[in-house]
């Protein structure tokens, strides 16, 4: 477990401020004790520092994962968030779509949000901003990029994309292998 | 054998003055090699009260068996001295140093290895039709039978005329032996674990993207200050392997440690500038915002009218719609809208 460079954490940040705006210093700001970002084998796990001091007396190349993964750098950089993350974000998301009961299983299955199936959409929700997606009963299902304002998305084809998929509950059986 | 045997009694005579010559015991002997081996167990007690006796007539008890086995081998007499015909050596002496590695292949061997090529024998010598005559396949009389061979070479279609045929192929010929004799170099310092200087980047027309990537890493830290106050490109890489190389670079190193009080404070100031890096005017946003006054005025204006319709219509049974007001001066996000 290493710590992440500044560029690193800037990316990560950056991120993170996409889906859940100035909330992520409620990330790193704990009542309940200091919470830090590791890296590990290009993953990012967030990680009490209480968890850590334990799992650092593991050889790094013996761990496998140690607090919640967030997501992964990419080759080129970049940070993708995993599913993993969800139940950190979703109490502080900024933009959230609900999700008809008909069109929940369509995400789970990896597909983007069309405009039939938008139950309710967050006011203000920006082009391209990173969003939550809830169930209609408000389940946090996993992650999305809006393809169209609310405004937008108002007068939009009911077959036109409205939130591009990123990440969704449903991971955790189709690809339990790559998560961790 | 008569003279054994005359020795042997005589000695068995005179051996009744001395000490007696026969031991029973369990010892493996191996003649061979003239070893006995005596694996019984040493008797502790006469061990630590007298060593040098116990241990002197345990030898020669030992040799004593090691050398009656001698005389029942077959002897022969040369030379005025009996000779014992040793048996085979049963004994392995293990060897003092390791085994010696096999050669390593060559980088042609390992190719032909993977590939399964097999090396053909061919014949020394071999029958030209244009000669007549048997040729070697190398050495004595081989250049020569070339020479006799290509006492004329055909100038190529699209060849420079004033071009020396004969001065190219004796070119490409010692160009061949160099670059057979770098490739020899290159296996053996492969196989001694040398490391082969390396030689500056060639040209940029063969240079891979890795090369030129090292070359721009190496430049960049050659100025007086080692590269510190180089600019660098938004998503630059520094190449990697190239700290030889390159002046004033040291291996890379871990980040040090630091509290996590630290590492929070550090992490709260990049979360900060992040957040305020975001533009000013976000046009978007603006953007989004002015089409969604428009939608809203013109929904109101709807309603307006649509309550004047219905008031004449029905009297008024229907509630208007009043919710996509929009809301000004509050923050952006988190809020619901149906």
């Amino acid at each position: 477990m290493k710590r992440l460079s500044e560029e690193r954490t800037k990316t990560l940040f950056e991120k993170l401020a996409k889906y859940i705006g100035p909330n992520v210093k409620l990330l790193i700001e704990r009542p309940d004790g200091i919470y830090c970002f590791r890296e590990q084998k290009d993953r990012v796990y967030y990680i009490s520092e209480k968890i850590l001091k334990l799992a650092e007396t593991l050889p790094p190349n013996q761990l496998i994962s140690a607090g919640t993964c967030f997501g992964k750098f990419t080759k080129s950089n970049k940070f993708r968030l995993h599913i993993t993350a969800l139940s950190y974000l979703a109490p502080y998301a900024q933009c959230k779509v609900w999700l008809k009961p008909s069109a929940e299983q369509q995400f789970l299955y990896g597909n983007h949000v069309s405009k039939a199936g938008l139950g309710r959409i967050s006011e203000n929700t920006e082009k391209y901003q990173g969003v939550l997606v809830y169930s209609m009963s408000d389940l946090p299902l996993g992650f999305g990029v809006a393809a169209r304002s609310t405004a937008e998305c108002k007068h939009a084809d009911p077959l036109a994309p409205v939130c591009f998929h990123q990440a969704d509950i449903g991971e955790y059986i189709r690809s339990e292998e790559d998560l961790l | 054998m008569d003279v054994v045997k005359t020795i042997l009694e005589k000695s068995a005579k005179e051996a009744e003055k001395y000490k007696s010559v026969e031991v029973n015991k369990l010892v493996s002997i191996d003649l061979g090699a003239l070893l006995a081996e005596d694996l019984n167990p040493l008797d502790p007690g006469a061990l630590r009260s007298s060593t040098n006796d116990y241990l002197l007539n345990l030898t020669r008890d030992n040799t004593q068996l090691l050398f009656n086995q001698i005389w029942e081998l077959p002897t022969e007499r040369i030379d005025e001295a009996i000779v014992a015909k040793l048996p085979k050596q049963k004994f392995c002496l293990p060897r003092f140093k390791p085994v010696p590695r096999p050669r390593p292949l060559t980088k042609w061997e390992q190719f032909a290895k993977a590939k399964g090529i097999v090396k053909k024998k061919k014949s020394k010598l071999s029958w030209d039709e244009q000669l007549q005559k048997w040729i070697p396949l190398y050495g004595f009389k081989r250049s020569a039978a070339l020479k006799e061979k290509d006492w004329l070479i055909e100038v190529p279609q699209n060849a420079d005329p004033l071009e020396d045929q004969f001065a190219k192929k004796v070119e490409a010929k010692s160009e061949k032996v160099a670059k057979n004799e770098l490739q020899r170099l290159r296996n053996v310092a492969k196989a001694k674990n040398v490391k082969v200087p390396r030689f500056g980047l060639t040209n940029p027309e063969v240079s891979s993207a890795k090369d030129l990537q090292a070359a721009v890493t190496v430049a960049k830290s050659s100025t007086a200050s080692l590269g510190k106050f180089q600019d660098k490109l938004p998503k630059e890489k520094e190449a990697r392997g190239v700290a030889a190389i390159t002046p004033g670079a040291t291996r890379k190193r871990k980040l040090p440690p630091i509290s996590g009080q630290n590492e929070k404070n550090q992490n709260l100031n990049l979360v900060d500038e992040v957040l305020n890096k975001r533009p000013k005017i976000n046009i978007e946003k603006a953007v989004a915002r002015q089409i969604n006054d428009e939608q809203a005025q013109r929904s109101d204006e709807k309603n307006r009218t649509g309550r004047k319709k219905g008031l004449r219509k029905s009297g008024g049974g229907k509630k208007p719609k009043n919710t996509n007001r929009p809301r000004k001066g509050k923050a952006a996000g988190g809020r619901k809208r149906r």
